[in-house]
């Protein structure tokens, strides 16, 4: 797509419909910058040259088939891909104006401020209590009566104390799926990242469990920037404050989430929402 | 729109939806064409045919809204295929309303019928009723084609009509103050010229929800000049 960089810059900011837990419009201010990014499997290129902000304390959304990069772009964000073999990466990511890809940058540090959560929920085999408090050792904190208090905001933040509070040191596999992948949240907010990727969070999740994981992204917003990688249209459409539509590594159309679901600029991105897709 | 739904069974259940919008409007226009003829030719039989053909229009009103409801419980339509729902349902309403009209000025006619004529035979009546007929039967025309270009020219149409109302309004006034014995019989006309001017805000308002299912925009509560401007915006 030619015209990525007037796409994802024609998006106006300021024309936030949505509450978003109320916070004014002109604290609106874009926390990453995603500039002319591409990304390449040894020889196949996934990511076509992609621009995109991502605002602050806002849920953005990326949606479209299979293979059409929003995973890989998702990835992008923590420098998971710099794991994946053959991977090549171009362009750049702007994290409070800073290049994540600069070789400066600390890796470990960039994770801890750029949180993320699988689809499937993977608990650590440990109690409860160690999973949230894994991430606090880590980074050398040791005070017990701080570790205590942390691990119970986090778990409160992440909607699971109530249910969770008088069996701390259960082993967290005794947890059931919905209870695991609010804990994995539990634990990535427990370190207090700017930013969390949520990669298909819900999916594996029953209807139920799944309304309380959106529901926690509509709390957690109002504290973090959250980008979030959904095979589910609707699920997109309920959380989400903007909505990307990625087709065969290009950023199709980014747009509030509510005039992307009511009156798509793109053909590709109405035949997609639509199911006309293929 | 070119390409159909993975699921054919939502496409044959929005083409059944926007087929039974077509049917309901096409009674709505034969009850406006049948209460005009029942008035200005002082037909009772067709005007007690007309009332009693009301409730068909109102049982179809509540057969689509159901219809709709169930698309969008089943299917959470999106794009284009929510806006068209939201098309459908609003301009079902504006046809129950323009059937209500319809049955008014039936109503007036069969009472009209047992009054003395006035000489010109409910002339303006019978072209005002055309008017709207005419407009309603263009405004679905447009629905069905999904047609912005035609949807304006109809809703530019009301202007006329209402001009045209106001026309009536003025002649009628006159023929009071010249023989206050007419009073009674010429209110009844005011009545029935007033429900043929609704019908034609009804056809207007249906308009604009084609140019919302078309484009998206709402032009609705605005001037001709701005849902010009609007639409050609693009």
């Amino acid at each position: 797509m030619s015209d990525n960089r007037t796409l994802s810059h024609g998006v106006d900011m300021s024309a936030l419909k949505r509450d978003s837990n109320d916070k004014p419009k002109d604290e609106e201010s874009t926390l990453i910058e995603v500039k002319d990014l591409k990304l390449f499997y040894g020889e196949k290129q996934a990511l076509n040259g992609i621009n995109l902000p991502i605002p602050r304390q806002r849920v953005t959304a990326f949606i479209g088939p299979s293979g059409c990069g929003k995973s890989t772009l998702l990835r992008c964000f923590n420098r998971m891909n710099d794991l994946v073999d053959g991977v090549r990466i171009e362009g750049k990511i702007m994290l409070a104006g800073k290049n994540i890809y600069d070789r400066n940058v600390e890796v470990s540090d960039l994770r801890r401020r750029v949180g993320m959560v699988f689809q499937k929920p993977n608990p650590f085999p440990k109690s409860i209590y160690e999973n949230v408090a894994y991430g606090l050792r880590i980074q050398g904190i040791n005070d017990r009566r701080l570790i205590d208090e942390i691990v119970e905001k986090s778990l409160r933040g992440a909607a699971l104390w109530d249910e969770v509070k008088d069996r701390l040191h259960d082993n967290a596999f005794g947890l059931s799926g919905g209870q695991q992948q609010r804990l994995v949240i539990a634990r990535a907010i427990a370190i207090e990242p700017e930013v969390l990727l949520l990669d298909e969070p819900a999916s594996a999740l029953d209807p139920i469990s799944t309304l309380k994981i959106e529901e926690l992204i509509y709390e957690l917003k109002s504290k973090y920037t959250i980008v979030i990688v959904t095979h589910n249209m609707q699920q997109a459409a309920r959380v989400s404050d903007y909505t990307a539509f990625m087709y065969m590594g290009d950023l199709i159309e980014l747009a509030d989430t509510d005039t992307l679901f009511t009156n798509p600029g793109k053909k590709q991105t109405e035949d997609y929402i639509t199911g006309r897709y293929g | 729109m070119d390409k159909n739904h993975i699921s054919h069974q939502f496409d044959n259940e929005l083409e059944n939806l926007r087929n039974q919008v077509f049917a309901m409007g096409g009674l709505v226009e034969q009850q406006i064409r049948d209460a005009v003829a029942a008035l200005t030719e002082g037909d009772t039989e067709l005007a007690e045919t007309v009332i009693r053909n009301d409730h068909k229009v109102n049982r179809m009103e509540v057969e689509i809204d159901e219809e709709c409801t169930h698309v969008i419980a089943r299917r959470q339509p999106a794009a284009s295929d929510l806006r068209l729902i939201v098309a459908v349902i609003k301009t079902i309403t504006d046809l129950e309303r323009m059937g209500d009209q319809a049955e008014k000025v039936a109503r007036m006619g069969r009472g009209l019928a047992n009054m003395e004529r006035p000489r010109s035979g409910y002339f303006e009546i019978q072209t005002l009723g055309e008017h709207v007929q005419t407009m309603t039967h263009e405004a679905l025309d447009a629905f069905v084609r999904m047609d912005v270009d035609a949807a304006i020219k109809v809703a530019k149409k009301d202007l006329k009509v209402d001009q045209e109302y106001e026309g009536i309004m003025r002649q009628l006034m006159t023929f009071m103050m010249e023989d206050p014995r007419t009073i009674k019989r010429v209110l009844d006309v005011m009545w029935a010229a007033r429900a043929l001017e609704r019908i034609g805000d009804h056809a207007k308002n249906i308009c604009e929800y084609i140019v919302y299912l078309v484009e998206g925009k709402d032009v609705r509560h605005i001037s001709m000049e701005k849902m010009e401007e609007k639409v050609r915006k693009g």
